[in-house]
């Protein structure tokens, strides 16, 4: 029986690729290890071997052709004895294994915990009514955010490890360096305490700092500056000295980094006075509220997410969109409960609504977009309508977001609520590496369904 | 020691003087800053002994680095001191009462009303100087202004530092990185912070020059920081200059050094200040007398006096204050604190 060579996943979050170069040809033989063809990413290009020996017996996606998903089948191994005749069979059902381009919106790997809609609810007030829509990738619209400011304001540049020759490590700063330089688009050394803290001296004299960290958490690295430099001199300056820039990078799980990469940090910076801290879900809420980051006066946390880097959005078409900070969006209205959330827990909150509305319940979904100020007017508004509320979020349950609503519920709408507040969060431990536990370490939607059915009592 | 000097600690010429260093107006300008700062010195600490004033870093003995490394700078230079540099603030425009007023506890005396770019007190060990090499940054884009860093021994063995270093190299960054070594960080001396032979050979692996000089000889400082800002100025990017001096004092207040370090190495050190010497080179050279010098205490004491007194008056500030600095523009959650604080 033929075998199928299918689309390899060169790294655990890939979902598709660009089948670049067939380094073999049909009727060749070849052993296990022979190199068969280059696979591009958005990261990398990447070399791809075989692993039986046999003849390859047709050859089912041309080189060239993109966007071909992971396990799309690219070939047809034949075995010995076996000719092309036998290919018919294995190639059954073969519409099916042509790569679709137009189809990149939804993630293939079993990782991505929801599947949301991909269109802006209705109530967005930052959109006019009748504003041409277009499908963004997460990583183009914080790019477009950038290079949108930076030709705005020349002293908006960008800072971090990969960010200009290697177009960013997750390709966030793709294109700004042939735009704008290596005067303002600039690689560092490794030196996180370094860079932000040089970040943070070239806030205090004049100008205004992206730092991209290559990942939050190397951001431990540089804490100190973060936090005693940039979010307390103006204070400690008696207001001589403010400190105008944005820290951003992903944050929170990625997929299989095991637990020195896997963390959030949202609750970390939520803390501190003299930061604003932002976490978007939306491509389109990502690219309003970095653009208002960039101009805010203040030291900016932005916190972005690996997963949903790839997803695309409805983003609206307009010259100057911004979003403004502290200001949370309902993505579904409901009077059963409130769901709360952001960034990537908007994932199982948004799945878990649509699950309940089959079930009767409607659920209504607050993204807080900013975590500080936090826009908990919005939270408590909803709450007194629907006297129940879940909160969700990836990172660990002590001392979280979740906890921090739940103590502002509980002082400032006590008597509105007809249960205990649940907080949905991931479990308490380092991320494990194992596929099967990361996923158990995060919350679900089955979780959210479950603490949506307790505060409802059904 | 190999570190270079024009002085010694007697105030005899080794060298040729620098051009400066000849013209007596120059001469008594850096004597009247240090004189200055010892003064504001012994005030800072009488307050703090009899409390009212916080814990005080005290700069005894390392006049000369603060004040000659502020004398080499220009104007639209920026200054990135840490705590034990008050000499330097004052040189550049700081005033006594608005240090006595940070000291305190009380914000506003780092809003400065003399040199804006200036940077506040740092007091994180070794912080100021990522942010110098960030200035400097931004400085490189203009092509005006040099930024400079003071830190003390003890920042050198810091990540921080090295980091910010290596950048300075990397990038040409016109930066000037000053280590004051007084021998102490707090109860540790030098020689068991490093193996290194000097601070300054720390450059080396920046790929920087690094040079040492005499700490306690304020002509020295000065040139040596004056020729590696100009190197700076011109495109020749940064330096390190490690300035031999001694902490004659505790590290603050809050200290108390005859715990674990032996009067008679203070005693010893005590005969290399940097005062003495620029005194006795002023009265053999420039015909310093006593006249001058009583003249120079009576007025240091009474500005530093009548400083301390403005500042024994100032009111203290509500209790919504604290808010006032924290964004700027304060959101709405932290306003609400801010009311409910009131004017308590």
């Amino acid at each position: 029986m033929p075998t199928e060579i299918l689309m390899p996943a060169l790294s655990p979050t890939m979902e598709e690729g660009t089948l670049a170069k067939w380094l073999v040809k049909e009727g060749d033989e070849v052993a296990s290890g022979d190199i068969l063809a280059e696979i591009e990413t958005d990261k990398a290009t990447m070399e791809f071997e075989a692993v039986d020996e046999g003849r390859i017996g047709k050859i089912l996606i041309s080189e060239g052709t993109a966007n071909v998903a992971v396990n799309t089948p690219i070939a047809v191994l034949l075995e010995e004895g076996e000719s092309a005749e036998d290919i018919e069979s294995a190639e059954s059902g073969g519409d099916e294994t042509e790569s679709k381009p137009a189809e990149k919106a939804e993630p293939a790997s079993s990782k991505s915990p929801a599947k949301p809609k991909s269109e802006p609810a209705p109530q967005d007030p930052e959109i006019p009514e009748g504003t041409e829509m277009k499908s963004t990738a997460m990583r183009e619209a914080l790019r477009d955010a950038m290079a949108e400011e930076m030709r705005r304001d020349d002293s908006v540049f960008v800072m971090g490890e990969e960010v200009a020759e290697y177009q960013g490590a997750y390709k966030v700063t793709q294109g700004l360096l042939d735009e704008f330089g290596a005067k303002r688009v600039i690689d560092t050394p490794i030196t996180e305490h370094g860079f932000a803290g040089l970040g943070v001296g070239a806030a205090f004299g004049g100008l205004r700092p992206i730092v991209e960290f290559m990942t939050w958490n190397f951001a431990m690295q540089a804490i100190d500056q973060i936090i005693n430099s940039a979010a307390k001199t103006l204070y400690m300056s008696g207001g001589q000295m403010g400190c105008p820039m944005v820290f951003r990078g992903p944050n929170g799980a990625a997929a299989r980094v095991a637990a020195q990469h896997s963390q959030d940090y949202a609750a970390w910076f939520a803390q501190i006075p003299g930061l604003k801290v932002v976490q978007p879900y939306s491509a389109a809420d990502a690219k309003g509220l970095l653009k208002s980051a960039i101009r805010d006066p203040n030291p900016v946390i932005f916190l972005e997410n690996e997963i949903l880097y790839g997803k695309s959005f409805e983003v609206p078409v307009m010259d100057d969109f911004t979003v403004p900070l502290g200001k949370a969006r309902i993505w579904r209205e409901g009077s059963d409960v409130t769901l709360v959330s952001f960034g990537i827990g908007m994932t199982y909150a948004l799945e878990a609504a649509e699950k309940l509305a089959e079930d009767g319940i409607e659920a209504e979904v607050i993204d807080l977009r900013t975590l500080r100020p936090m826009d908990t007017d919005a939270v408590i508004r909803s709450v007194k309508k629907t006297n129940r509320c879940v909160t969700i979020e990836e990172g660990w349950p002590v001392c979280s977001i979740g906890n921090h609503i739940s103590a502002v519920l509980m002082q400032q709408a006590f008597d509105y609520l007809d249960a205990p507040v649940i907080n949905c969060t991931g479990k308490d431990v380092p991320m494990p590496y194992a596929a099967n536990l990361e996923k158990l370490a995060l919350t679900s939607v089955a979780e959210v369904l479950d603490a949506v059915k307790q505060v409802t009592y059904r | 020691m190999p570190e270079t000097a024009f002085l010694d600690a007697r105030g005899e010429v080794l060298r040729d003087l620098p051009d400066f260093a000849r013209e007596p107006e120059t001469l008594r300008a850096l004597y009247t800053a240090m004189v200055r700062a010892r003064t504001f010195d012994a005030k800072a600490i009488a307050l703090q002994r009899t409390g009212r004033l916080g814990t005080y870093a005290s700069s005894l003995g390392q006049e000369a680095v603060s004040v000659g490394v502020a004398a080499a700078m220009a104007e639209e230079d920026v200054f990135l001191p840490s705590f034990r540099e008050h000499g330097g603030q004052l040189w550049r425009g700081v005033t006594p009462e608005e240090l006595f007023l940070y000291w305190g506890g009380d914000e506003r005396g780092n809003d400065f009303a003399g040199p804006r770019q200036d940077f506040p007190v740092c007091v994180p060990v070794a912080a100021q100087f990522p942010h110098a090499a960030g200035v400097a940054l931004a400085m490189q884009q203009t092509g005006e202004g040099v930024a400079v860093a003071i830190g003390g021994d003890g920042a050198t063995s810091k990540g921080d530092f090295y980091e910010a270093l290596n950048v300075v190299g990397a990038w040409d960054l016109p930066a000037v990185f000053v280590i004051n070594n007084n021998q102490w960080a707090i109860s540790m001396p030098r020689t068991e912070q490093t193996r290194a032979r000097t601070l300054a050979d720390k450059a080396v692996a920046a790929g920087l020059p690094g040079e040492q000089v005499d700490g306690n000889d304020v002509i020295a400082v000065r040139e040596a920081t004056a020729r590696a800002i100009g190197r700076a100025r011109g495109g020749e990017g940064g330096t390190l200059v490690e300035c031999v001096s001694y902490r004659l004092g505790d590290h603050t207040t809050a200290d108390d050094a005859s715990r674990y370090r032996d009067d008679a190495e203070v005693s010893a050190h005590w005969k290399e200040e940097p005062l003495i010497r620029l005194r006795n080179h002023l009265v053999a050279e420039h015909g310093w007398g006593k006249a001058e010098e009583d003249a120079l205490l009576r007025s240091c004491h009474d500005e530093i006096e009548a400083a301390a007194e403005r500042y024994l008056a100032t009111a203290p500030q509500p209790a919504r204050a604290m808010f006032a600095h924290l964004y700027a523009s304060l959101p709405e959650d932290v306003a609400a604190q801010a009311g409910e604080a009131g004017d308590g």
